[in-house]
């Protein structure tokens, strides 16, 4: 029995203390008419040796060569310190901090993270993180109608340039609250600010850089809605903050409600999960961010300690009233992130967004001197690229692949004419080598 | 006390072998793009980093140092080899826009545990997306809508739920833009046939239920309820919660609900990590399986393959920026194949088997179960009011002395309709000496609560802090360290 401690001794004396034969007698309340189980499709049990062997297997089967995609999520170097102490039995297999006495150190490490990421994105407080970033969005669009009581609309106007399938994802969670969503559209790559129609919208989105790497302005927009008393979030990668002008200080009077993924803070790849995001705001709004947060507070002796607060705005006080039916953060990746960005510090962080900043403009430099590949867009970008193959992406594609090389994302369906182009990315990991070889590839057709 | 990883910071140091190649940035990005002060991350060496983090670590209880007897939470033993399993190079650095012709391995596994999954629920189709049970419930909500919608049936915009439930089950009902009802539950624990048959009725979109119930028993007339629902033209929605408790032996589906959620990291023994991530894999009939979440996984003759919009017209939609969590259900798949069917009815009946056991333990001691006549599951629950009464010791009293005795409190005052209540869930993986011994400190709690209450009152007194003020911690908000 797997896991299972009870010697033949353990059983009887217990069967014996609860006067019964058989563990089975324990079952007399559930009508026999439903304890009729077949797992006929379930294998037998198997050693963790055997269980180790087969897995290994299959995740051999999926190493798949240098990584050249983004679209949300990054191939970045991690630090070996970061999951041999987040892996710790006492991080891993924690619960939910509500006994604080006893969770001091889940708790403290969470006031840590909301320090680090309200000062990553300029605002004044961070939750304790919820699932991902295309949740977060989700999240942060539902807070923003709670928020603006000066718009009585609950329109909210989304970006064409969004991550599509952050745009698929808030789709299929807020517009059963009545939410109606607007979609701005693009021009070339970038949403045209002086074009928008912020009448009755009660909130506006940004991602920036936008999903096609390109810099928005994130200013005007900012400025423009204010004037028009709409909203302002900000959907942005962290690590990127780390040169790039934080949300809280876009134009005149900075975002109002800032959300992202984390996954470049120390989390692998992984299939896109788990990863975490995030929900940042201005103090004023707390009362309406959903999700966990720590706070500081003293013991009984007035010693500091840490406790999981405004408890009232969450689902197990509020119940039908909550500011969301959310009741995990993804506590293990927060705690990867937190220990990722001490190790990193703010040059660090610094060093590998400009490293990011540089291949990525080295690949495309390298890339466009071929005769067929072209820029798509002319406006400045961070550390993705729409590039134009000249040849259907498709069995580009696949030849890359049998080269050992994941050429990027292509935008069939995505884009005008996608069907040639491809997203492409060059992070901090990826060598002069690695994109001389993209570069060679490519060439030899 | 308390000494934040700021308070280690001095300007310019740093984790130096951190570092990597800079590269000159100045004239690719305009200069109004970029900040004019750096973040105020910490700055300190790598050992400093890596002693904070171990120290912290430290202070917390987890399932690998404590008992953690956590009602309604499952904390059983999570199996390092499954924790390894998913932290394979291949699975680790797979990006999740990888072509499918090139990700057979990580596609193998999830189809096969969707099957293992629909298999041990009674489902016809099961999607692995949904990232905690939270979102699970948000699914099934949204697929009820959904299918009353197709059947032009628009009146339908309430979902009813126990006074017992979780109150993420409301929450999630306004999540969907739907009203919860509740209905009352009886004083044995089971649902209230007469309030039931009062509440449903045209307006009804579903019913959801745990089963064991919030109240930590077998709902009985599960068979009633069902009927009734289903002639009212209402759906049956079944929270996993409490899974662990039949796994392998009842199966949701057989008990005629209609959509149901697992929670991967109570009953499939994922970490809990400090409060997520999770997993919560949506399971439907033939009825609801339409309307499952993208992406799914499908098995062709070409190969494992990703279910998208365009082949699933119904779908409710996507609800994460990839395909959810799949580091944890790698994990799970991990955890079903070592234990095999066998292995899964075990679970059950050893987990059934402590907890009863437990429950007997206590109730020898003097202790009052909330549903004395009734059977445990997977878990008890026990009131603390006359112990309360006569000694002035509360549940959250006994919950902070347990913590001196080295063991994690259960899950304190849940349900909420059971006065100064402990919900115990000692699992499977726990030995019949961790049980004694938890019994004993209880008695142990209760001899001081009688003889030296302030004791009890002011406890813990071996923790790294004292009982915290969390009055004081929304009075005076300080949740940022700058």
């Amino acid at each position: 029995m797997p896991f299972i401690p009870h010697t033949h001794a353990d059983k009887a004396s217990m069967l014996e203390t609860l006067g019964i034969a058989s563990i089975e007698d324990l079952f007399d309340e559930i009508p026999e008419r439903i304890q009729c189980a077949d797992l006929s499709d379930i294998p037998d049990g198997v050693s963790e040796m055997a269980m180790l062997r087969h897995m290994a297997d299959r995740a051999r089967q999926d190493e798949s060569g240098t990584c050249f995609l983004g679209a949300g999520c990054y191939d970045h170097f991690i630090p070996a310190a970061v999951w041999d102490i987040a892996s710790r039995g006492e991080f891993l297999t924690a619960y939910t901090p509500y006994q604080a006495e006893a969770s001091q150190g889940t708790l403290q490490l969470v006031y840590e993270f909301q320090t680090m990421l309200a000062s990553l994105t300029a605002m004044e407080v961070a939750n304790a993180s919820v699932y991902d970033g295309a949740s977060a969005l989700a999240e942060a669009i539902l807070m923003a109608i709670r928020i603006n009581r000066k718009s009585k609309s609950k329109r909210v106007l989304i970006p064409a340039s969004l991550n599509p399938s952050y745009i698929a994802t808030v789709q299929s969670i807020v517009t059963h609250q009545g939410i109606k969503l607007d979609l701005m559209p693009t021009l070339d790559g970038l949403t045209p600010i002086s074009d928008i129609d912020f009448e009755n919208a009660a909130a506006v989105v940004l991602q920036h850089p936008n999903f096609f790497g390109l810099l928005e302005d994130a200013d005007s927009l900012t400025t423009n809605a204010h004037d028009a008393d709409a909203l302002v979030i900000g959907v942005v990668n962290p690590m990127t903050l780390a040169i790039l002008k934080p949300p809280g200080d876009w134009g005149d009077t900075g975002a109002d409600i800032v959300c992202g993924d984390g996954q470049p803070l120390g989390i692998p790849m992984a299939s896109g999960g788990p990863s975490f995001g995030f929900l940042c705001t201005r103090m004023a709004q707390v009362r309406q961010l959903p999700g966990r947060i720590a706070g500081r507070t003293q013991d009984k002796n007035g010693n500091d300690g840490f406790v999981l607060t405004l408890q009232a705005r969450e689902q197990h006080i509020r119940r039908a009233k909550a500011t969301s039916n959310i009741c995990t953060n993804q506590g293990l990746l927060v705690t990867a992130a937190t220990i990722y960005m001490t190790l990193l510090g703010p040059q660090g962080l610094h060093d590998v967004a400009s490293a990011c900043v540089h291949n990525t403009h080295w690949l495309v430099d390298r890339l466009t001197e071929l005769p067929n590949v072209s820029m798509r867009f002319a406006a400045p970008y961070f550390h993705e690229c729409v590039l134009d193959f000249g040849e259907p992406t498709e069995a580009l594609q696949q030849r890359m692949l049998n080269n050992g090389i994941l050429p990027g994302y292509p935008l069939t369906g995505l884009i005008d004419n996608g069907s040639q182009a491809m997203l492409v990315c060059a992070t901090e990991t990826r060598t002069n080598q690695d994109i001389e070889r993209y570069r060679q590839v490519l060439a030899d057709g | 006390m308390a000494e934040t990883i700021f308070d280690k910071s001095r300007p310019t140091r740093r984790a130096v072998a951190q570092r990597v190649a800079e590269g000159a940035v100045q004239q690719l990005l305009p200069d109004h793009q970029v900040r004019s002060s750096p973040p105020m991350l910490p700055e300190v060496s790598e050992l400093q980093a890596v002693r904070h983090f171990t120290n912290l670590a430290r202070k917390n209880f987890s399932i690998d140092t404590h008992f953690y007897p956590l009602g309604s939470c499952t904390m059983k033993y999570n199996p390092r080899g499954a924790h390894r399993a998913a932290m394979q190079e291949g699975f680790l650095s797979r990006h999740p826009l990888t072509p499918t012709s090139h990700s057979q391995g990580v596609l193998a596994c999830l189809y096969e545990l969707q099957e293992i999954l629909q298999n041990v629920t009674g489902t016809a189709q099961v999607c692995l997306t949904p990232m905690a049970g939270a979102q699970g419930e948000l699914t099934g909500a949204l697929m009820i809508k959904a299918y009353h919608v197709d059947n032009n049936d628009y009146e339908r915009t309430e979902i009813i739920v126990p006074t017992a439930a979780h109150g993420t089950n409301p929450a999630t009902a306004s999540m969907a833009g739907l009203i919860a009802k509740e209905v009352e539950v009886d004083a044995d624990g089971d649902v209230d046939l007469d309030s039931l048959k009062r509440v449903v009725g045209p307006k009804t979109a579903g019913v959801m239920l745990t089963n064991p119930s919030t109240c930590a028993v077998f709902e009985r007339r599960i068979q009633a309820i069902s009927d009734i629902v289903h002639e009212a033209g209402g759906l049956l929605y079944y929270d996993g919660a409490n899974l662990n408790a039949i796994l392998g032996r009842a199966r949701p589906g057989d008990m005629q609900f209609d959509v149901l959620h697992l929670n991967l990291h109570k009953t499939f023994a994922t970490p809990h990590g400090g409060g997520g991530p999770g997993a919560g894999p949506v399971g439907a009939n033939e009825l609801l399986a339409p309307y499952l979440p993208t992406p799914m996984v499908t098995k062709t003759e070409s190969g494992y393959g990703w279910l998208e919009q365009s082949e699933r017209p119904n779908s409710i939609g996507r609800l994460s920026s990839f395909m959810g969590n799949v580091g944890i259900l790698l994990r799970a798949y991990a955890y079903s194949l070592m234990l095999g069917a066998n292995g899964m009815r075990n679970v059950s009946a050893y987990a059934t088997l402590n907890a009863n056991y437990l429950m007997k333990r206590l109730s020898i001691a003097g202790f009052h179960p909330a549903y004395p006549d009734r059977r445990a599951t997977h878990e008890f629950a026990i009131s603390l009011r006359q112990e309360a009464k006569e000694t002035g010791v509360t549940a959250m009293d006994f919950a902070k002395r347990l913590l001196d005795y080295g063991f994690h409190a259960p899950t304190t005052y849940f349900p909420l309709l059971i006065p100064e209540c402990f919900l115990i869930e000692p699992t499977e993986t726990e030995t019949k000496e961790e049980l004694d011994a938890f019994a004993d400190a209880m008695i142990a709690i209760l001899k001081e609560a009688q003889q030296e209450p302030e004791l009890v009152k002011q406890a813990p007194h071996q923790q790294p802090v004292g009982r915290l003020d969390e009055v004081q911690a929304v009075r005076h908000l300080d949740v940022t360290a700058h």
